[in-house]
């Protein structure tokens, strides 16, 4: 088992081992029922399909994902337990990506949970289940994109609180980076290109289509690469800000 | 062996560590000494690979530590200071994740972790949860995790702080096994530990070093090396009797015990024979006279205050 396997295993116990995951498991599909069932009108709509459940996700995500992300390194600087990582012999971009993974696979097991509607779904009509298994990896793969800035955001401080509402606000601002209300908002002398560049970096860009089962490999693309960067950038950001 | 040559370690304006070299051979048990903020867990730090130096190196056995970090880490066994650990594990969870990273496997790291838990007595408390147990239980932990892969450079960042007698000297007793062929390198401020287990003492202040030696070196600089304690039963005035004697330097009276007399010697010479045959031709009503060893105490504030006065930066 490599560094990175290591860490992702106790980062993973952690989680397991205080009332975390489990909070976090029961709250995320709670949301999931209120949101799909009574906000999303499933079944009014009488469609055999799960875009109102996938819909609400980058919204229910907003919130979930950085109460995860919060505390990966705010907590590790907080109690100084960063001292005794940095000084075993791994490489930090091995505790970045074991971490990144461990939380990344919590909000996994997470909407894993959430196969009943999948079987529902399936009991009340006829869907396209490749849409819906392409729309559960490009929901899994937005996650992974809250998570990195969540990650990035949490070796910014050593307040895990702070680091939880900065991780909202950034998270936020790509969510709606997309969607048309901002871009309207746009003045007309601005070059379509920087419109169409702002618009690519969305998040709700790229879920709509995977979301409606277009599983293009730019948006998986898309997601792989912001992914990498964000945990880029915790390295990077841990690495300057360790000593304080 | 730890080479240490010419680092420097600046946060910002603030010079933490300045321009310091020292080598560290097999075998020594290093008491590193010096006032809060004089840049001891600093210096530790760097040396560790936490923080990387501003300028100068650090080399364990042969391997850089900022340009084959992997390699000089895995040599090294450190307690930070406060010995910080994941709170939410058990004990025999933390220390089995630790054998992981060393790259133990199998029936090596149940022994490794098992060898651990017996040298600093934990067996009581292995599947107690981390944060529920007392400072000193935390402190072994700590110790366990740093020399579970019986590492060949120890760095403990003041590993008896908070421990009460007993387990200080369990803790000492520890260290004195452990140095037959390893590199120890302990930061303390109690004086004691240093002439109990250190074979070399450095003591810092302000970044620099102020003073380097085996403890009887030190002691011997100490302005009390070789003076002459007496105590009297009942006030009695000899500093006639002591006038002129070659060697004999100023009598200190004790603040607390108005009997109890310091004669100092100078030139640190042996000044004891010759007060013992005065003190017998005048009679002195002697009570205790014994000769002072010198006092590591006395030479760590006379070096250390010598600069600017102390400042707070951690």
């Amino acid at each position: 088992m490599g560094s990175i396997g290591i860490i992702f295993k106790r980062e993973l116990m952690g989680y397991f081992a205080t009332p975390l995951a489990y909070i976090f498991i029961v709250i995320f599909l709670i949301a999931n029922g209120i949101f799909t069932f009574e906000l999303g009108g499933f079944f009014l709509r009488g469609q055999a399909d799960l875009l109102p459940f996938f819909g609400f996700h980058p919204w229910l995500y907003l919130f979930m994902v950085p109460a995860i992300a919060m505390s990966l390194w705010a907590d590790e600087r907080k109690t100084g337990t960063i001292e005794l990582l940095i000084t075993l012999p791994i490489k930090l971009s091995d505790a970045v990506i074991g971490k990144f993974l461990a939380a990344w696979v919590l909000t996994g097991i997470a909407l894993a949970l959430t196969f009943p509607i999948w079987i529902t779904v399936n009991y009340l009509g006829d869907p396209d289940n490749g849409v819906i298994f392409a729309a559960y990896i490009g929901s899994w793969l937005m996650a992974g994109g809250f998570l990195s800035i969540g990650s990035c955001m949490s070796a910014c401080t050593k307040n895990s609180v702070i680091a939880f509402i900065l991780t909202v606000s950034i998270c936020f601002i790509f969510v709606i980076m997309g969607s048309p209300i901002l871009l309207n908002s746009f003045p007309g002398w601005l070059p379509q290109f920087l419109v169409d560049a702002f618009s690519a970096m969305g998040f709700l860009t790229h879920f709509d289509s995977i979301s409606k089962g277009v599983l293009d490999i730019r948006d998986m693309l898309f997601f792989t690469v912001f992914i990498g960067a964000w945990l880029t950038a915790s390295a990077i950001v841990i690495e300057i800000k360790k000593a304080n | 062996m730890i080479e240490i040559q010419n680092l420097s370690k600046r946060f910002d304006q603030f010079t933490a560590v300045d321009n310091l070299s020292f080598t560290v051979k097999e075998g020594e048990v290093l008491g590193f000494l010096g006032p809060n903020g004089a840049g001891k867990s600093t210096t530790m730090k760097v040396i560790t690979g936490f923080l990387a130096p501003s300028e100068g190196t650090v080399t364990i056995d042969g391997f850089d530590i900022t340009e084959s970090p992997i390699e000089a880490k895995s040599l090294i066994g450190y307690l930070p200071e406060g010995a910080p650990s994941y709170g939410d594990m058990t004990t025999l969870e933390f220390l089995k994740f630790i054998a992981d990273v060393r790259g133990f496997k199998g029936e090596e790291a149940a022994v490794k972790v098992q060898r651990a838990l017996d040298e600093v007595a934990l067996n009581s408390v292995a599947h107690q949860t981390i944060d529920t147990l007392s400072k000193g239980f935390k402190r072994r932990v700590g110790l366990a995790q740093a020399i579970m892969h019986d590492p060949k450079v120890l760095i403990l960042d003041e590993p008896t702080d908070g421990l009460d007698p007993n387990q200080k000297h369990h803790v000492r007793e520890l260290i004195k096994n452990l140095a037959k062929d390893k590199i120890v390198v302990i930061s303390t401020h109690i004086l004691e530990e240093v002439s109990a287990v250190c074979t070399r003492a450095v003591i810092i202040a302000e970044g620099r070093i102020v003073a380097d030696g085996t403890p009887a070196e030190l002691e011997a600089k100490s302005r009390y090396h070789q003076a002459v304690s007496v105590r009297f039963t009942e006030q009695y005035d000899f500093s006639a009797d002591l006038a002129g004697v070659p060697g004999v330097g100023s009598i200190e009276q004790d603040g607390e015990d108005a009997l109890r007399f310091t004669v100092l010697a100078e030139n640190a010479e042996s000044i004891f024979s010759k007060v013992s045959e005065i003190a017998q031709k005048n009679s002195w009503p002697v009570d205790e006279f014994h000769v002072n060893r010198g006092q590591l105490e006395d030479l760590f504030r006379t070096v250390t205050q010598s600069g600017q006065e102390e400042n707070n930066h951690g």
